[in-house]
């Protein structure tokens, strides 16, 4: 295995296994190994490419190396009061900030402060060819040039080796507070939809089938305001960490776990399994046996899409299949990126 | 068989123009120092339409340019004279809006209701605002569009949710300036409007104290809805012009807009105020009620018309940079505003280090235009250098393609332009617009040398 500490190893790696047209299989720590399909390639991880380069509080903005652990570089954040916006899952105590742009999994505050995509201002890759690129910067405004530093978000490792990244970072809330209530899954939809459309400091909502969860954070005075507004009783909220990290003792059977995509106020869907919906119903993971194609066409039936998250056929197809016309456009991008195919060919799909 | 008679198979007789008197209508958008009238403008009534345009196009291989409402600040509608102008304002339906899922989607040609440009203007340059400290660029608030390639092929990118799976062309097409494909259709998210907000002015005997103050208000944790700065000319410019009641004997304000909950506004002003205090501000000065907070931003608002009372032509920069280097990169523009011998005026959005330059010239005075766009170069230069980038909002369009060069090397461009192939193999999208040839860089290059010294040589380079 290679675990490059510096760019030239790097580069070097990458451009030798282009030049024999020999795939890598490029990862951090492989806390997420299970999300996509397999790579059969020399094993390249980032992990020891890791520090931060820069972090300046009053910027909103910190630039680290993309095996920087998420973990270290959330400490780092809430020494200075900051936090990652898009409150990523590490999966593991080694997840990097690689990985998280590599995979673009986004935690609960995503539907009220953003993806991980907005949470990118800017990256250094290296691509096939071996030359090191830098895209975006350190600022909140860029648009200079195509968003190549956003497009990377989510393409697990198949246009380039992220090495760096400058990350938009907010003040971390000064007061919050969980609250919950017990409902069926049609009210907790309703529920979560209705408070989305007032003006409330809500940073997550979350049904687990049986309560529905509100996070409230702001100002003290906005807080309590909200809570009135919503009402339910108060609950632990390391609630949302444990829901995030996959803890709760949903997650902790064997069953394939789907992560089904749908417009926020569908109404739950048909299907034989377990629902447990986050993102205020944007997001519902749904653990079952059913058929993959059901799951899947169910999924698009409503508007969204489903992923096979974890465990049952991985090699197969988790990832939902483009149409025809998106595809070859896909293929495209991957060949002016890679076009020796070297760089985690097949981790996302077959054909990238 | 013409252009214009193929043109005319496809489309309604009236949505055809190539007379040239109707043309010179559009040879050129807000940069109007860049003019070239196309061979011929088309204003397609639906998604069909323009996907048949962009066939023939795609068949007889013509370069077709895209177009809005022509507010674009970097040239980047400016009409190919042997090429389509595609004008997208009669796609301008409403197609739908979603309260449930807090959706609308719109054709790119529905019009922005605060100022005059499209949704699809905004998209094609992904842009801004006073308020995206708080709630983000475009992109930051789309979903889903509907885009036709040069081929005709037509994607969905993004989804109705609040992700999609596959790669993410949507960041991609979003801020690509018209290169990659014709937005049809676009879907955005809606928020709830904010239950109030207030605004504060506070002014400042320097302008490096007030840069510092803005990078204060955001240490102290606070992110405002808004965070403007103006300079003396600017303040001075405006209050002839509206009488915003600004103070005249400062060097530089800032207006800081809070918005939320009432109890919250009321707790965050005086922190604000304090922190702004602490860095130096003579005068800080909530407004009293909606009507003097209304009075505040017209004030800046009338900004840019105020400053075309008092010069014949401004040319307007775009730069960003990090906050902290506010102070200095503003002294060295007031000493590159001597050495051209041209006013400049600052007006911008400081909350996120978005400068708005304005450079006071003649067009009618020889030299002059030629100086102003000499200077601009410079400041963009200058936004470099300190870290930041040639454009925050507006677009390189043409305006920009030689800063380009400075801000990215010939590997990185080649990767742009390995992108722009991977759309339009052709290159008939836009062509020639934001993203330069290695070809005019290895010239601009040469040039720029010349000039001599790196303009900020004590800070760091990104």
């Amino acid at each position: 295995m290679l675990a490059p500490e510096t760019l030239e190893e790097i580069t070097a790696a990458v451009k030798a296994a282009n030049r024999y047209g020999e795939p890598l299989r490029i990862f951090g720590s492989d806390s997420k190994a299970f999300y996509g399909r397999g790579v059969v390639g020399t094993p390249l991880s980032l992990r020891n490419l890791s520090g931060v380069i820069a972090y300046e509080p009053t910027e909103l903005v910190v630039t680290v190396r993309a095996g920087t652990r998420i973990g270290d570089l959330e400490a780092l954040l809430a020494s200075k009061s900051q936090m990652l916006a898009c409150e990523p899952p590490h999966l593991g105590n080694d997840a990097t900030i690689g990985g998280m742009i590599g995979t673009g999994l986004a935690g609960p505050r995503r539907p009220y402060a953003g993806g991980v995509r907005d949470s990118v201002l800017g990256i250094r890759c290296i691509v096939a060819a071996g030359s090191l690129l830098r895209f975006g910067g350190q600022v909140m405004k860029n648009v200079a040039g195509f968003d190549i530093s956003r497009l990377m978000v989510g393409t697990l490792g198949t246009l380039g080796i992220i090495v760096e990244a400058s990350l938009k970072v907010l003040p971390r809330p000064r007061a919050e507070i969980t609250l919950c209530q017990e409902v069926q899954a049609a009210r907790a939809i309703e529920l979560m939809n209705a408070w989305a459309r007032k003006p409330l400091p809500l940073s997550a909502a979350a049904y687990d089938g049986v309560a529905v969860y509100a996070r409230l954070t702001g100002s003290a005075a906005s807080v309590a305001s909200a809570c009135a507004e919503i009402g339910g009783h108060e609950a632990d909220s390391r609630f949302w960490e444990d829901l995030r990290e996959q803890r709760l003792s949903y997650f902790l059977d064997g069953r394939p776990v789907w992560r089904v995509s749908a417009p926020p106020a569908a109404a739950p869907l048909a299907l034989a399994g377990e629902w447990f919906f986050d993102w205020g119903g944007a997001h519902r993971w749904l653990k079952s046996e059913a058929d993959p194609e059901d799951i899947k066409h169910a999924a698009v039936g409503c508007g969204g899409h489903a992923v096979l998250f974890r465990g049952g056929d991985q090699e197969g197809e988790p990832f939902p299949r483009p149409p025809p016309a998106l595809l070859s456009v896909y293929q495209r991008i991957k060949k002016a990126f890679d076009p020796n195919g070297i760089l985690n060919p097949g981790r996302l799909l077959p054909e990238l | 068989m013409d252009l214009s008679t193929e043109l005319r198979r496809l489309l309604p007789r009236e949505a055809v123009i190539a007379d040239p008197a109707s043309l010179s209508v559009y040879e050129c958008d807000a940069l109007s120092a860049y003019r070239q009238p196309p061979k011929v403008v088309v204003l397609p009534r639906t998604a069909e339409e323009v996907r048949a345009i962009l066939r023939l196009c795609h068949r007889l291989r013509v370069p077709v340019v895209a177009r809005g409402a022509g507010t674009g600040l970097s040239g980047g509608a400016l009409p190919h004279a042997e090429g389509v102008l595609l004008s997208l304002t009669r796609l301008n339906r409403i197609l739908s809006i979603d309260p449930a899922n807090r959706t609308a989607t719109v054709e790119p040609g529905v019009r922005n209701i605060q100022i005059a440009c499209t949704i699809g203007g905004n998209v094609a340059e992904n842009s801004g605002g006073v308020h995206c400290l708080k709630y983000g660029l475009t992109l930051n608030n789309l979903l889903a569009l509907t885009v036709m390639t040069i081929e005709g092929e037509r994607l969905e990118l993004g989804s109705q949710t609040l992700d999609a799976p596959g790669y993410d062309l949507l960041a991609l097409m979003t801020g690509s300036e018209g290169l990659l494909g014709i937005v049809t259709s676009v879907t955005v998210e809606l928020l709830p409007r904010p239950q109030a907000a207030q605004v504060l002015l506070a002014a400042f005997k320097r302008v490096e104290d007030a840069g510092n103050g803005v990078a204060a208000v955001i240490a102290a944790g606070i992110i405002p809805a808004g965070l403007e700065m103006m300079d003396r000319l600017a303040i001075e410019a405006a209050e002839d012009f509206v009488h915003a009641g600004y103070p005249l004997d400062a060097e530089a304000i800032l207006l800081c807009e809070i918005d939320g909950h009432p109890a919250e506004i009321e707790a965050e002003l005086p922190r604000v105020a304090e922190v702004l205090k602490a860095q130096g501000a003579t005068e800080v000065r909530v407004a009293r009620d909606e009507s003097e907070r209304q009075r505040f931003w017209t004030g800046r608002k009338a900004a840019f018309p105020a400053l075309g009372r008092i010069a014949p032509d401004y040319y307007c920069m775009d730069g960003t940079i990090p906050r902290r280097h506010l102070g200095a990169v503003l002294a060295r523009i007031g000493a590159l505003s001597q050495e051209f011998g041209l006013a400049v005026a600052n007006v911008f959005h400081a909350g996120d280090g978005n400068l708005h330059p304005l450079i006071l010239y003649d067009a009618n005075a020889p030299g002059q235009l030629e100086r102003a766009e000499a200077f601009g170069g410079k400041i963009l230069e200058v936004c470099v250098e300190a870290g930041g980038t040639i454009t925050g909002e507006h677009g390189v369009g043409v305006e920009k393609l030689n800063q380009m060069c400075v801000q990215f090397t010939a590997e990185e461009l080649e990767q742009f332009h390995a992108v722009k192939r991977a759309f339009d193999p052709d290159g008939l999208l836009n062509p020639g617009k934001a993203i330069p040839t290695l070809r005019r860089c290895a010239e601009f290059g040469a040039l720029h040398v010349h000039a001599g010294k790196l303009p900020f040589p004590e800070l760091e380079r990104f």
